[in-house]
This record gives structure tokens, sequence and C-alpha cells, in this order.
């Protein structure tokens, strides 16, 4: 058989940080939920969100030591599948990385322990910053990582000697063109993951009668920052595409589909498109609809695929923005009807109809769909460029023999679905579990103590 | 030596303090990995716990080790990571294991928790043989050939019971009681296959690869590096006296941790000075590898601030879980 060992070892690292994003996706958000819950525990003294804070961490341990091995893994495979990659872009990347890993990992990795496990070993200031930390070490881990992947997108700053790429200006390159809009659009996309999760999840433990006091705040608290959040992204989503249309037309002519350069095109809302023979089959449109979203003129002009010596493949991207779009959309619907007839239910989940309570359970990992759609859009749509227009993803690729990597691909491909077979179940059990279980009624010890000091504390000031 | 000519210097030192630093703590935890199947249930947790606050932020440092060769070398590191491309991908899936057990072990159903206890343990192993060999291949600059091999393969066993010995000294700092004595006891047993690799080791690599022997073998040289052999010797000789009986169970218990990391730092040691001022040996040297002067004084700057601060936070975490473990409860 004739394995093409690029395709491989794109599929392979595709496999891999498809894989690795599904966690930090939560975990960046789920740090900021915490301590939101750790502060309304010690502002109110309210059982439940001591309760629900001790469940979401042992979720947040769990994620975040997913996202801890498979980023790893992603830190061996630049050099693995692209070593050339490096070569090229070292003086660029190489600090980027560097920066990540000094201001980021390390602040999140150490201070975990200390959130984790601390408790009582600390006062309950220095826990509340360790708190904090972790969660400011993730986005700030995020930060970093999205400078370099706005780079490769729209590469600014550098000059090439030698083909080798040097720095002209640090500013520029951190803050290039498609970095604040895809900053801002990934950090939304991280706080509506985390928003369903926690509220499908406590969703769930209210549909199979396992819910506990903490169940009915969880999901109030996230189904409001969901509902508040969702039409911010569409605004954000919606400027990161115009920017998109701006810097690389020919990712928004794959989404929409556009072949011929045309005025006044139709927004599809179903094709299939035909790349063989350079056309849609099937089409079903709004006409004028994409040209008035992207350049808010009816007539106004859209460049199509054609014009392009290289473009990305058309059918994952014109089906991931579709997707992506259509489960934002649901988000949408769900978090609006969902903080509406549940506020008229006095945000008792237990009285409010069963048929919202199951769709909002059932939207519990609509986030991972949403975001690796739009990952795989905007990744797939800088192809066959590795870095835009500069550096071609097959040039950088190592000469490792085809079996090899399928052999690793496959040991990868074997291990990430156990465990997101694992990672599931293992909520599910916990989410099921009754909650004195891993969270004692108070008996006078030293943490309640604690924190109703604190909390008095912090009423007098 | 000008700047530009130091700087390459000065991140050769830094990636050996990072790769220093993720074997001994790394090393700890794996070795507590390999250790974990021959305790009962109840040793298992505690083991679990000595190692909870910290393996995370542990392995961190290897990160920083594999970041400082893809940021500082990056010419070596895709030579590196190409010639090492099954073992690394064996370590990364033992790496996977380990780290996802650890924490499903506790979260799981408790039917399903020997499974997970059995994924840490293969985890653990998998990483640590995989890390011995890349060690191996590395040493010898990636030379083709059976000699080469088994010599890869004789460090791809010894480095996980050096792993096993940091384990052992780990618990038995870390732990009480009946755990602490079997601790003591796995060290002493670990510490006879640590001392004859060693040797083995130090002797084969100056066969196997002549720059290393002529680098070793000629004086005045010889002389000024007598101490790294002695000193090692002395570590040896003391940790198998402070593991004997119940020397290490009291006071003294931090002693044979601290022995190995000496064991570990003189291998270091001797291993910077085989290869300098190779990333690869006999192949490229740092300079040829090394990234420009602008993004090395860059990073620099960024490391001279983050490095102390990291190391000031990572001891921080150790102080506030010091003295022996206790059960580890989420809080």
């Amino acid at each position: 058989m004739d394995l093409d060992p690029v395709l491989l070892a794109r599929i392979q690292f595709a496999a891999n940080i498809t894989f690795h994003i599904l966690f930090p996706t939560i975990t960046i958000a789920l740090g900021w939920m915490l301590l939101f819950m750790r502060w309304r525990w010690l502002k109110t003294n309210q059982r439940p969100w001591l309760t629900a804070y001790r469940f979401w961490t042992k979720v947040f341990a769990l994620t975040f030591a997913l996202g801890v091995v498979s980023g790893i893994t992603m830190s061996f495979q630049f050099g693995t599948n692209w070593p050339g990659f490096m070569e090229k872009v070292g003086n660029i990347a190489g600090p980027l990385l560097g920066f990540e890993v000094l201001t980021a990992f390390f602040l999140e990795a150490t201070f975990l322990g200390v959130m984790l496990f601390g408790h009582g070993r600390v006062s309950e200031r220095i826990h509340m910053l360790a708190t904090f930390l972790v969660a400011f070490g993730t986005t700030m881990s995020a930060f970093w990582i999205l400078v370099l992947n706005s780079w490769m997108q729209t590469p600014v700053g550098y000059e090439i000697i030698d083909g080798e790429f040097h720095v002209t200006s640090w500013l520029e390159i951190i803050f290039n063109p498609s970095f604040p809009w895809r900053f801002a659009h990934m950090l939304l996309a991280s706080f509506l993951t985390m928003s369903f999760l926690v509220a499908g999840v406590s969703a769930w433990q209210v549909l199979r009668r396992k819910a506990n006091p903490s169940s009915a705040v969880a999901l109030r608290a996230a189904l409001t920052l969901a509902a508040l959040l969702i039409p911010v992204q569409i605004v954000v989503g919606d400027m990161h595409g115009l920017n998109t249309l701006q810097h690389q037309p020919q990712k928004i002519a794959a989404i929409e589909g556009v072949w011929e350069t045309e005025k006044g095109a139709p927004l599809l809302l179903f094709a299939l498109p035909n790349e063989a023979e350079r056309r849609n089959d099937l089409a079903i449109g709004i006409p004028k609809m994409a040209s008035f979203i992207l350049t808010h003129e009816w007539d106004g002009e859209l460049k199509g695929l054609n014009e392009f010596e290289n473009h990305p493949p058309v059918k994952p991207l014109f089906f991931g923005f579709r997707i992506m779009v259509a489960v934002g959309t649901l988000m949408l619907l769900v978090s609006w009807v969902g903080c509406w007839i549940l506020r008229r239910h006095g945000w008792q989940p237990e009285r409010a109809p069963r048929w919202l309570i199951a769709s909002i359970a059932g939207m519990t990992f609509s986030g991972w769909v949403a975001t690796v759609a739009g990952w795989y859009v905007t990744e797939i749509g800088r192809q066959p460029w590795i870095v835009q227009g500069l550096i071609k993803t097959a040039d950088v690729a190592s000469s490792t023999p085809a079996p090899y990597i399928a052999l690793t691909l496959a040991g990868y491909l074997i291990t990430y679905a156990a465990l997101i077979v694992c990672y599931i179940g293992v909520l599910r059990y916990m989410a099921e579990k009754p909650s004195d279980t891993y969270d004692p009624a108070p008996t006078g010890g030293a943490n309640v103590l604690g924190g109703a000091q604190l909390a008095r504390k912090a009423g007098e000031a | 030596m000008t700047w530009a000519e130091f700087l390459p210097v000065i991140f050769m030192g830094l990636m050996g303090l990072s790769m220093f630093l993720y074997v001994v703590l790394d090393g700890f935890d794996l070795g507590v990995g390999m250790l974990l199947h021959r305790a009962d249930d109840s040793q298992k947790d505690m083991m679990i716990a000595s190692i909870g606050p910290f393996w995370d932020a542990n392995e961190t440092w290897l990160v920083l080790g594999v970041g400082i060769l893809l940021i500082a070398f990056p010419k070596a590191h895709g030579v590196v990571m190409t010639a090492l491309y099954l073992p690394i991908a064996l370590m990364l899936i033992g790496l996977i294991l380990r780290g996802v057990a650890f924490d499903f072990r506790v979260k799981a159903q408790d039917t399903h928790k020997p499974l997970w206890n059995r994924g840490f343990f293969i985890g653990s192993t998998v990483t640590s043989v995989a890390q011995g060999w890349m060690l191996g291949r590395f040493i010898t600059g990636f030379a083709e050939g059976t000699v080469y091999d088994l010599f890869a393969l004789a460090i791809a066993i010894a480095l996980p019971c050096a792993y096993v010995l940091m384990g052992a000294s780990w618990l038995v700092l870390k732990t009480d009681g009946a755990l602490q004595r079997r601790a003591a006891q796995w060290g002493r047993t670990a510490l006879i296959p640590v001392i004859i690799g060693m040797g083995l080791i130090s002797l084969a690599t100056p066969w196997v690869s002549s720059t290393v022997a002529e680098r070793w073998f000629s004086l005045p040289q010889l002389i000024g590096l007598l101490p790294i052999p002695f000193a090692t010797f002395a570590c040896f000789v003391a940790l198998w006296w402070t593991l004997s009986g119940a020397r290490a169970l009291g006071t003294l218990c931090w002693l044979p941790f601290v022995l190995t990391v000496g064991v570990f730092l003189m291998g270091g040691l001797g291993l910077a000075y085989s290869l300098y001022p190779y990333v690869v040996m006999d192949r490229i040297t740092i300079w040829q590898a090394a990234s420009s002067t602008a993004a090395l004084n860059l990073i620099l700057a960024g490391c001279s601030f983050t490095v102390p601060a990291i190391l000031g936070y990572t001891f921080f975490a150790h102080r506030v879980f010091w003295g022996k473990a206790t059960e580890l409860r989420y809080g």
C-alpha cells in the first residue's frame, strides 16, 4: 500500500491537537469558574457553593491531567513531525513557545498541587491566590500559543535571511493582525464550552435524580454565563471572519463555497462542493446574503477559489464552518430559552419541564464540537501552507518512513479513543455519586471555620 | 569568547539544568510508579499521595528541557527528534498512561482501581525504559550497529533501576512505618543493578566513543576528573550503609534521597563533560545548532526572571507539603 508520509504526519498531528484542545478548552475557563465558586462560598457561606467547588475541582484535576499529557506529546511532535518548521522559523516560534513554558506551564502545574490538596495547609487567602494563579496560568498559556498560531496565519514583523526567519519587531509579531480576534474567539469558546459542560452535567444529575443542592446553583451560574456570552461570541466570530476575509480570502472563499469571483454571492445553507469539477452540487442558499455579511453590501464582490493558485481543500472548511455555526445557534437557543423558563420556575430545575433539562444535558459536550469544527476551519484553511504564503507544510515534514508514522499513529489513536471513553465515563460516574462522599457534612473542622471567619472579615470590610 | 559565542554555552547549561531537574524530580515519580505493584492497597494510596501534589510540575521540566533544545538549538532539534522517533512515541504513550492513570484511579469506580494502578505501573515503566534507550542512543550520536544497540539496551535497563532507587529513597523520606521499612529494602535491592549499570556504562562509553575516551583518558584532565568517579563511589557506599538496617528510618530519612541526587549529579556532570560542545555527538556543535543571537538574548532575559521565580515557587509548593505525606484530600 502506498502511504503518503506527509499526509500521515498531518493526520497524526491533527489527531493529537484535536485530542489536546478538548481539555484546555475546558480548563482555561473552568479555572475562573472555580475561583468564582470559591469566592461565592467565602462571601455567602452557602454550603452548595463549596460542594460545587469540590466537585468541579476534581473534574478540573482530571481534565488538566489529560491536557498536560497530550500537551507534552504535542511539544515533541513539533520536532518529530515538522523538523523543518523550527529550523526555518525557530527564531520566532522558539521564544513564543519558550515564554509559554516559562510563564504559564510551571505556574499552573506548580500551584495546581497547592490548589488541589493544599486546603488546610495554607491560609484561605493563599489558597485563593493559588486558585487564581492556576486560572491565570492557563489563560497565559492560551495567549502565547494563540500568538504563534495567529502569526502562522498572518505573518508580520519578520525578515528572511538565507531562508531563515529573523525578527524585526516583536510587538508586530505578538499583536499580529489576526491575533486579537482569534484570542477573543478562543477564550469565549472556552467559556462557552465550560458553561455548557457545567450546566449539562448539573442537568444530567437532575435528570437522573441524583441532584444535590449544588446542582441548581451550578446550573444557574453556568447557563446564565452561557446566555450572556453567546451573543458576544457571535459578534466576535463575525469580526474574526471579516479579518480573515482581509488577510486570507481563499479561506473565506472555501468556507462560502465560492468558486468563481462573484458579486452578490449567496449564503449557501447546504451544498456538496465538488472539487474535481470546481462547482457546488445541490446548492441551497439565500441570495446575496454572503456578500452582505462579509462586505456589508448586497452586491459586494467575493473572490472565488479559481483566482488562487493555492487554496485549501473546500469540503472540510465548508462543512466545518456550518457545523460550528449550527452548534453556536443551538447554544443561543438552549441558553436563552433555558434561562427564561428556569427563571420562571425560581431556578429550581426539578420543577422545570423535563424536555428542557434533557436538552441542556444533551448540550454537555456541544462546546467540544463547535471548538474542534472551528479549529479545523482555521487550520485546514491555512493549507497547503504552514506559515501562510511563505512555507509549505510538505517542505518542513520529517523524513520518517511512512510505516513508522502509521504505526505510531495507530498507537496514539487507540490511546486517545480509549481515554475519551474513560473521561466521559468517569465524569458520569462522578456526577452520579452522592455529594457527601466528596463533601462530608461540616463537623466544625478547620475548613468551615476558616471560611466563616474570612466571610465575616469580608463582611466587616 | 564573545557574547554571541558564549550564549549557546549558557543555553547548554540551562538545558542541562532542566534535564537534570527533570530526571531527579520525575525520576522519583516514575520510580514510585514502578514500585507501586509491590505494595498493598493502603500503601499504594500513600505512595501516590507522596507524589500527588508535585508530579504535574515535575513533568514540566521535561517540556522546558526539550523546549530549550527546540528554542536554542533548532537545527539539532529536528535531527534528534527524527532519530528518536519511535522511542519518543513510546515514551509519550507511557507518559500519557501514567498521567491519566494517576487521576483516574481515585475518581473511577473502586472496581476499576486495580486496572488504573496497573496502568500507572506500566506507564511509568514504559516511560523509564524508553528514556534510558534514548539516552543510550543520544550518547553515541545515534550511531548504527549491534554494539551501539547493546549499549543503549544497557542504559534502558540501568536508568529504570536508578529511578527505582530514586523512588525508594523518596518514599524513605516521605513515609513512615511499614511502608518506609519496605522502601529502604526496595532501595537496597535497586542499588546493586544501579552500581553495576553505572560502572559498566562508565567503562563502555569511552569504548564506544573515541571522543569520550580522548577527553577522559589524557593527562592532565584525568587528574582533575578523578573526583567525579570517587564522589560517585562514596555516594554508593553511603547509600548502602544508610539503607541497611534501620539507619534511614529516623532523623536520617533525608540522607538516601540526597545521596541518590548526588549519584545523579555526578552522572550528569560526567555526561555533560563528555558531550560538550556537541549537541549531537561528533556531528553538531552547540554553535552550529544555535538560534540567532537576538532570539537567544530575548529568551535569556526571559529566563533570568522566570527560572528563579519557578525555582522559588517550586520550593514553596514543597514547603507546603513538607514532612511526611498524608492522605490526599481535595479541598
